[in-house]
């Protein structure tokens, strides 16, 4: 009978339960941490039974199933991404906030022990990038990508579901580790030989291994996914240099990620067979050696950050022209700029390591290239400036954090050229000042980015803008709160305070903590607002609807579609001539035409690989983590059974009539000759239902 | 820049409103640590020429992007609010190029860069932990061993050795020589200069100076497990009559680092730890007597030999390398093959305790 | 020579396979994509495999357990089943009747199969004689490589049943055409990252 136990339960035993500790160990510092741990456990049950029920409740699961877990619409996919995103943003928010409580209170002490806190800032970063920063941004490429290069969707649907279902396992086996404990505390990088069985041989960093490996294995079918449809997908008329910016850094960030993750799958891979099969890749002794592990780690982890940020610049684009009401300056320039952004992030990943003991001359080398990366970025810079300049700025939502983006993004790009100085990182390496600058980036430039995505196009994707109040709310709260969050973690680097720390005995250090866990109190009450933003836009969504689809007067393909698009998003493939091919339009009077023939559209047909990967890909996970082999070999026989299976399918796709297709257009169009265009003076009120007073010779009204 | 000079600080040639920031912000850093007696923390406050040199590029790297910056905070809001929907400033909604301003936005950086990477390579070159210091003095070979959470300090020319303590000499240069007996960790002394990762099986170099006599705070930068905050120490920089009676007491006062002591260094604890293990107050330990291999064996992870010699005899000139250790790591491996059985796991000095509970001695 | 349009590169089925000629375009040119994310992991592997050269720790290397002779069969097997897959895709493309399409695909499995079962006994072999990968840091690196490699071959294999049972389901209809024109790319491309290992490791250890 034990046998049987051990052989169906593997490792996973009652210490996995987050009381265990307390109750077997009750001290001061177990029991706290105890009822934290068990509370975020909590959350996480009562998270799963409240949707489960209020599914049930609404009778929705049918809807939920054909609708959005089996459809293969590009649209859904990315909103289905964003979810993830967000989920998640708001558990590694808590768990920052959690974590800079402890520093605030924790001079020479605090409530949190060291192993807890281990935790956190593993799952912090973890969760932060792999699976709130990668889903994001790959929700708003997928939704929109396609409508501005005029295509239906794309290239391959099918491994579009299937790099969500990968995605939401990964995100799905972090979230019951926090029921099943413990997570790793080899921090987001998980260097060996910390991480190795020798040092860690719980369940910890293996959760960690198999959760990357899912999310690096999505990112790069996904890459694959983008970079063929921006290939291969433009509408006629829709040449390379003609695409709306954000396909190309859409492109960009493909190419990075196709050969970008690949490094990271062969470091954890090597890294679970030291620790799965006794290799020695990374051990010390035997012939192992460390500093591979974080070559690899580096090479994946620099273009990473370079995939991270370029589709917030993609957006911050778009948003600079639109809410300027002028063409994009220097897009040739801005081409440019990003793919060589694109290479150099090859060229770089040494900085991560400068202490390691390389020589000088190496160093310099890296650091200098390291420099030269900053340039292209700069001139972005600048060029947003200049779209400003001479052009009629309004102050939207998107637009303040743009703005808020633009100076704070360029103190960040300040601290980084300080790091990429060998001399003086020596001094910063693994500090506060490290954790300040990659925060200083990542914040105002890739959530703030995303954030106005989400205000931009939300619009487009369900038919009503976002009400405001909350939303500047959110963004000022945003704002400042990551300033007072994080300036004072530069102060604090310089002060010789290391990252993942959890405690110091430093006075000089408190007055600084203070102020950044206040700055984190007013993190979260950003988030709190982006809560009742969305909240109150649900209320108030049919005085907001704006369902014509050109909500903000906007200049690329995606905005001459009703909100919400038809699954097809155009009746008729258009034919573009310039850049702004929308703007275009509108200007000489040829927006909102009637095709002249319709004819029937091919769309693929709804599968369920998606929530076949995302269901074997997370027991395959969970089973590797607690050695629970009987379940890695059937999940296993499972998606490869499937997989054979979906190769026999033949009915891949669905027929939408012409006459069905026609009807929907011409029911649009009506639309559109009822609803009073509005200029952008009233582009915030009820007036706006989303048509656009038209722009005379490009001048928006 | 000479670091071998011990010239008083010259400053950077910046404009005056970086030698304002840079006023403030020391003014700021000094006052929050007058309250506390910890000893130095930083190099905002620097103790030795390395530190010193750092804090100098440190300035020099702010002021040179400020030429890039500046512009940024200046003109985003002025154009943001000139520009503005309901002002009534010009309105060109195709103009989308200008060779002027893109020569700029392209060349500027590109000069600031240039400029910046000549004294960067100088810099880089000129700061590299492994080039050892100039100077009339012979430097002090300190070997640096760190364990899961403390280090140990081996004296090799004098035979001696401290675990959570660093006395040195002021104003002579140290030439360390850096490993880890257990996983990744990174050894630093902020006041005094650069900080330098040590891994098992390998050896890394390190070259310091504390300008004039002090104490500085160092520490461990890595994260290595539950103990990691703990990881700490401090540094006494003395006269060179009170270092050699440092050295005296210690052999006077310490216990020999035998085999009972490596056991209580190996075993996962602070240095407190060890101290309470081999029966002694507070949080630093002196060993009278250390094995003039014991370093070497460390990092080539053979059988300790405990009744081998003390020390060798001081080494004359300038820092004497031993087998291949001065190069950079990755080129260490050990020089002489160590035969190993072929079943089992190379075996270190007795086994590190690496389970979560610490067993009685 | 006909003046059809190349639609991607690599062999390409031509006007007369219409519909999946077109298809072809994307879905081939994807599975290049996917080839050269693949080829970084292999390369990557290969960089390991250099750099861990040297630690072999005292244990069994090159010398004790590379077999010229097992690794040139093994490079013939896979050599020759290109050519036979080559045969496979041209049947494919000029003739109207199956027959010699699945006669080639057989036997290229067969070789496939042949390949890995061979593979399988030099690693046994070589087990025997202390070259486990627990061993060293050197033998870790190679059996990540060269497996890896063979579990492509396996993968190979798999999907050519898997495809052979479906042109006993569909007949030669275009999702075949399509999948066949793919696994063709893949089958070469394992190939040419054998001739890396058996030149870098096999006879590169040896020389």
């Amino acid at each position: 009978m034990n046998h049987l136990s051990d052989l169906l339960l593997g490792r996973l035993g009652r210490d996995a339960l987050p009381f265990w500790e307390m109750l077997k160990d009750p001290t001061t510092s177990s029991i706290i941490n105890g009822i934290i741990a068990t509370g975020a456990a909590a959350m996480v049950i009562l998270g799963a039974l409240v949707v489960a029920g209020l599914l049930t409740w609404y009778g929705k699961w049918k809807i939920l199933w054909r609708d959005w877990l089996t459809s293969p619409d590009h649209k859904k996919i990315g909103i289905m991404f964003i979810i993830i995103a967000m989920v998640m943003l708001l558990r590694a928010v808590i768990e920052a906030a959690i974590m800079r409580a402890q520093q605030a209170l924790g001079l020479g002490g605090g409530f949190l022990s060291p192993e807890h806190f281990g935790q956190l800032f593993t799952t912090h970063g973890t969760i932060m990038i792999f699976f709130m920063a990668m889903p994001f941004l790959t929700g708003v490429i997928n939704h929109v990508m396609p409508l501005q290069i005029g295509a239906r969707d794309l290239s391959f649907p099918v491994m579009n579901t299937v790099s969500l279902g990968l995605t939401a396992a990964g995100a799905a086996l972090v979230m019951v580790s926090l029921v099943l404990a413990p997570f790793s505390t080899g921090g987001w990088s998980g260097y060996p030989p910390f991480t190795e069985s020798a040092v860690n041989p719980g369940a910890g960093v293996d959760y960690w291994i198999w959760a990357v490996t899912l999310s690096t294995l999505s990112s790069t079918l996904t890459g694959i996914n983008f970079a063929v449809t921006i290939y291969k997908k433009r509408t006629r008329g829709m040449n390379l240099m003609r695409m709306p910016l954000f396909c190309w850094v859409s492109l960009c960030t493909a190419i990075l990620m196709i050969f970008g993750m690949p490094p990271l799958t062969v470091a954890t891979a090597l890294l679970a067979l030291d620790r799965y099969l006794d290799f020695h890749f990374f051990t010390a002794d035997l012939g192992g050696n460390m500093m591979n592990y974080i070559n690899l780690f580096w090479a994946f982890g620099h273009p990473e950050v370079y995939i991270l940020i370029l589709p917030a610049f993609g957006i911050y684009s778009e948003i600079f022209a639109n809410f300027s009401g002028k063409q994009l300056y220097g897009y040739t320039t801005l081409v440019i700029a990003t793919m060589a952004i694109a290479v150099l992030s090859f060229t770089v990943w040494l900085h991560h390591f400068f202490t390691m003991g390389q020589s000088a001359h190496v160093n310099a080398v890296f650091g200098i290239a390291t420099m030269l990366i900053g340039i292209p970025t700069g001139v972005k810079i600048y060029d947003w400036m200049l779209t400003m300049y001479r052009g009629r700025v309004r102050f939207s939502i998107p637009m303040v954090y743009a703005l808020g983006f633009l100076m704070l993004f360029t103190l960040g790009g300040l601290s980084g050229i300080i790091l990429a100085t060998p001399s003086v990182d020596y001094q910063v390496h693994n500090s506060l000042f490290l954790v300040a600058h990659f925060h200083n980036m990542l914040i105002p430039g890739l959530l703030f980015g995303m954030l106005a995505a989400y205000n931009y196009w939300f619009p487009k994707a369900f038919g009503f803008r976002l009400e405001e109040r909350w939303g500047y709310r959110a963004a000022f709260s945003w704002i400042i709160g990551f300033m007072l969050a994080f300036f004072p973690l530069y102060a604090l680097g310089l002060l010789g305070m290391p990252r993942r720390t959890v405690t110091f005995f430093t006075p000089a250090y408190l007055p600084w903590t203070l102020a950044a866990g206040l700055g984190a109190l007013v993190i979260l009450f950003a988030v709190y607002c982006l809560i009742m933003q969305l909240w109150q836009s649900v209320r108030l969504r049919q005085e907001n609807a704006t369902p014509i689809g050109d909500p903000w007067d906007g200049r690329s393909l995606e905005w001459a579609t009703p909100a919400p698009p038809p699954e097809y998003n155009f009746p008729v493939l258009p034919e573009v001539y310039s850049h702004d091919p929308f703007t275009e339009q509108k200007s000489g009077g040829r927006a909102y035409q009637r095709p002249e023939r319709y004819a029937d559209i091919t769309m693929p047909a709804n599968t369920a690989m998606g929530v076949i990967t995302a269901v074997t890909g997370f027991l395959m996970a969970f089973g590797l983590t607690w050695y629970m082999w009987w379940l890695v070999i059937a999940s296993g026989a499972v998606a490869l059974i499937a997989v054979i299976a979906r190769g026999y399918a033949r009915n891949t796709t669905r027929v939408i009539p012409a006459a069905e297709v026609q009807r929907t257009h011409e029911r649009w169009l009506d639309d559109v000759a009822r609803t009073t265009p509005v200029t952008r003076d009233h582009e915030h009120t009820r007036a706006n239902r989303g048509l656009a007073v038209p722009p005379e010779q490009g001048a928006i009204q | 820049m000479n670091i071998s000079n011990l010239g008083p600080v010259t400053g950077i040639r910046g404009n005056p409103g970086t030698r304002l920031i840079r006023c403030w912000i020391t003014l700021l850093s000094i006052t929050l640590l007058a309250g506390c007696s910890d000893g130095h923390i930083s190099f905002l406050d620097p103790q030795g020429p390395i530190a010193r040199a750092q804090y100098e590029h440190f300035w020099f790297v702010i002021g040179m992007c400020l030429i890039v910056v500046l512009p940024v905070f200046i003109f985003t809001p002025l154009i943001a609010w000139r520009y503005r929907y309901h002002g009534k400033a010009v309105y060109k909604p195709s103009w989308a190029f200008s060779k002027v301003m893109d020569t700029l936005i392209w060349g500027v950086p590109f000069v600031v860069v240039a400029i910046m990477s000549v004294v960067l390579w100088q810099q880089t070159t000129t700061l590299d932990p492994y080039k050892p210091l100039d100077g009339p003095q012979k430097p002090l070979q300190v070997e640096v061993v760190g364990f899961d959470w403390k280090w140990l300090f081996i004296y090799p020319d004098q035979g001696i050795a401290t675990v959570g303590r660093l006395v040195i000499p002021a104003d002579r240069p140290i030439s360390f020589r850096l490993t880890s007996a257990s996983v990744m960790q990174t050894f630093f002394i902020p006041a005094l200069g650069s900080q330098m990762d040590v891994m098992n099986r390998m050896v890394t170099r390190l070259h310091l100076k504390a300008s004039h006599t002090g104490t500085f705070k160092g520490r461990n930068m890595q994260y290595n497990g539950r103990g990691f905050h703990k990881q700490q120490f401090d540094v006494d920089a003395v006269s060179p009559e009170a270092f050699d009676e440092f050295v005296q007491r210690v052999k006077q006062q310490g216990q020999p680092l035998g085999r009972q002591a490596y056991t209580a260094l190996s075993r996962r604890g602070t240095s407190e730890d060890v101290a309470r293990a081999l029966g002694l107050h507070g949080d630093t330990v002196r060993f009278s007597r250390v094995s003039g291999a014991l370093f070497s064996t460390i990092v080539n992870s053979a059988h300790a030999d405990w009744a081998a010699p003390v020390a060798r005899p001081p080494r004359a000139g300038p820092a004497a390398t031993t087998n291949g250790d001065s190069t950079h790591p990755g080129t260490t491996m050990p020089a002489r093959a160590i035969p190993l059985r072929q079943t089992t796991r190379a075996t270190s000095l007795p086994q590190a305790d690496h389970q979560h509970r610490e067993t009685a001695q | 020579m006909s003046t059809q349009p190349s639609r991607h590169p690599g062999l390409n089925l031509g006007e007369p396979h219409a519909e999946a000629h077109s298809a072809n375009e994307e879905f081939v040119f994807g599975f290049w994509v996917f080839m050269m994310s693949d080829f970084i992991i292999f390369g990557l592997l290969f960089a390991t495999y250099a750099t861990m050269l040297g630690g072999q720790a005292g244990g069994p290397g090159p010398d004790e357990l590379f077999e010229l002779r097992g690794a040139f069969i093994e490079t013939m097997l896979l050599l020759v089943s290109s050519f036979t897959f080559g045969m496979a895709s041209l049947a494919l493309k000029y003739r109207e009747d199956r027959k010699w399409l699945i006669i080639w695909l057989l036997i290229s499995l067969v070789l496939g199969v042949a390949f890995i079962g061979h593979e399988l006994l030099d690693f046994h072999r070589m087990f025997d004689k202390g070259g486990v990968p627990s061993r060293s840091g050197f033998l870790s690196a190679f059996f990540a490589l060269v497996p890896l490699h063979g579990l492509h071959v396996t993968a190979a294999c798999i999907w050519l049943i898997a495809l052979l049972g479906q042109i006993a389901v569909h007949g030669l209809d275009h999702g075949v055409k399509i999948s066949l024109t793919r696994l063709a790319i893949l089958w070469h491309f394992l190939d040419i990252v054998w001739i890396g290992i058996f030149s870098l490791v096999y006879l590169g250890g040896l020389a």
